[in-house]
């Protein structure tokens, strides 16, 4: 059975339908990259996961239908979303940021212990444990995204765009943790992404949306295999 | 000298009061990123709770914690029921709607209990304490006592319980905190409660020496706004300390200008803030905003 599954999709901004339809399974202990130019729909997809559009069609989380919950409903229930743009809070502190992700846990020994997974997991945030989140670096601040997502033990991670608008060395410091999580914490993932390199550092399997369509599906192989997935998100 | 220190310490009382509406001002602009010109008027049908409760025979301070009930859930109806309607969305018309909301409550107060003032009781009884020579009236001690201990609570909220952590992480970037399952809705219903609550305690104190009346926080309020943004709009210390440093400043105009007097001292506070302001454009006690991309 999927842990996650989209089926038939829709959402809007308003009166601008952006999915018409998409329908997507993430497996068990698996991970998924959704593909696609700006405007394709990634966005679009997690934040209908998250209940933070209006939908149509069916989303099964551990075979309940949660769509039309609101996106704290759906973060209680175990899916967390890193969005576009960090989110982080920025005038609370680097450690505040992180307890607020623990926020619906109660087993205190075990939140500090995971405070310190990720401050390991993220060397850089451990010397900025007290500083606010606005005076962090753009990539510092992305890790602290993750980080938060990470304090509240999900069984699913939502990424959203973690390379935009860092230095190509820095996003491979963010992936390189990421893929360590996936190994580490049996994170299941949904990787939303405009790179396929760093994207495929982490997934096996992605969706290639094109104005809020499916276009493409299949495993690494097959799509790095296509001229046109090649020319369209790995530059030639 | 004696004069001056009995000056100096009725303002900070004056202050105080100031300080308690400043604070939930300060809270609800934490919460919801708005500025609540209705603080002042909920407040004080809040106090008009307790006075109805106390002339039909209930103890002050029962009425109080009453009324501080009748505040706190009033505060979090007006929040769910009218002002959730305008939050992130264009401040200016969220500003209005509280100025609506601030007519329509001083309108309802006046409705059962007309314009002219009533006496209040109050905890504090009228004498003097002599402290070391200076003869201060047990009302302002007791005030500033009170609303030390009300700051002190509040700073202890926010920076050391779960919920004040959560309160901040909603005022700070609500979506985000939605997305770490923060049920947002019902943080700001208690942000809203809790300011509301803070001013019915500022309307209770302040009511035995004005005389409770509809409009009896209309000036404390503006002095309150003053305060809120002198010490920076985030700060509650910040808030404290301004109005407390206003109601001195206030008292001493009027007692020691003899130009200024009575009428004129109201004026003597804003024209500081303004010079103030010019220098440090983010209030005493604000954080400037940085921002790192």
């Amino acid at each position: 059975m999927s842990l996650l599954e989209l089926e038939n999709v829709t959402a809007s901004y308003g009166h601008a339908q952006a999915l018409h339809g998409v329908s997507l399974s993430l497996p068990e202990n698996g991970a998924i990259g959704i593909l696609g130019a700006n405007g394709a729909g990634k966005t679009t997809t997690l934040r209908a996961i998250s209940g933070m559009l209006k939908t149509t069609g069916r989303i099964l989380f551990e075979g309940k239908d949660i769509a039309g919950l609101g996106p704290d409903r759906v973060a209680r229930l175990g899916i967390a979303h890193v969005p576009e743009g960090r989110g982080t809070l920025p005038q609370l502190s680097v450690r505040d940021n992180l307890l607020v992700g623990a926020y619906q846990r109660k087993d205190r020994k075990q939140i500090a212990a995971d405070i310190d997974y990720c401050l390991d997991l993220f060397p850089n945030l451990r010397e900025r444990i007290k500083s606010n989140a606005a005076a962090l670096s753009g990539g510092e601040q992305q890790m602290l995204a993750v980080a938060r997502a990470v304090m509240a033990r999900p069984r699913v991670m939502l990424l959203d765009e973690a390379s935009l608008g860092l230095a190509p060395s820095t996003a491979r410091r963010v992936y390189e943790a990421v893929v360590r999580l996936r190994r580490e914490a049996q994170l299941s993932m949904v990787v939303v992404e405009q790179n396929a390199v760093l994207a495929f550092s982490v997934v096996d399997h992605a969706t290639v949306l094109e104005t809020g369509k499916v276009a493409l599906a299949g495993d690494k192989a097959e799509l790095m295999g296509m001229d046109a997935v090649r020319r369209a998100y790995l530059g030639g | 000298m004696q004069y001056f220190i009995q000056v100096v310490v009725d303002g900070v009382a004056t202050g105080a009061i100031y300080g308690a509406l400043a604070l939930a001002i300060v809270l609800v602009n934490r919460a919801t990123g708005l500025i609540n010109f209705a603080q002042g008027a909920m407040a004080v049908m809040a106090t008009f709770v307790a006075f109805a409760l106390t002339r039909a025979g209930v103890p002050l301070i029962a009425a109080a914690l009453a009324a501080f009930a009748f505040a706190f859930v009033l505060g979090a109806l007006l929040e769910r029921v009218v002002v959730r309607r305008f939050e992130g969305g264009d401040p200016d018309i969220a500003v209005v709607a509280t100025i609506g909301l601030l007519v329509l409550l001083t309108g309802i107060s006046a409705a059962f209990f007309g314009y002219e003032p009533h006496p209040f009781p109050s905890f504090f009884p009228l004498g003097t304490v002599n402290l070391f020579g200076v003869f201060l009236s047990f009302r302002s001690l007791g005030t500033i006592v009170i609303l030390v201990v009300a700051m002190v609570a509040l700073q202890v909220l926010f920076r050391s319980t779960k919920l004040g952590l959560a309160m901040r992480a909603v005022a700070d970037n609500p979506r985000s905190s939605a997305l770490s399952g923060l049920p947002v809705s019902r943080l700001l219903m208690i942000g809203w409660g809790l300011a509301a609550g803070l001013g019915a305690l500022a309307g209770i104190l302040v009511a035995p020496q004005l005389f409770i009346s509809p409009g009896m926080l209309d000036f404390a309020l503006v002095y309150a706004l003053a305060a809120a943004i002198l010490g920076g709009l985030d700060s509650p210390v910040g808030a404290v300390v301004a109005a407390a440093f206003i109601g001195v400043v206030e008292n001493l105009a009027g007692a020691y200008i003899d130009v200024i007097g009575d009428d004129l001292k109201i004026a003597v506070p804003f024209a500081v803030m303004i010079v103030i302001l010019i220098v440090r454009p983010q209030g005493l006690f604000g954080r400037k905003v940085v921002v790192r991309v």
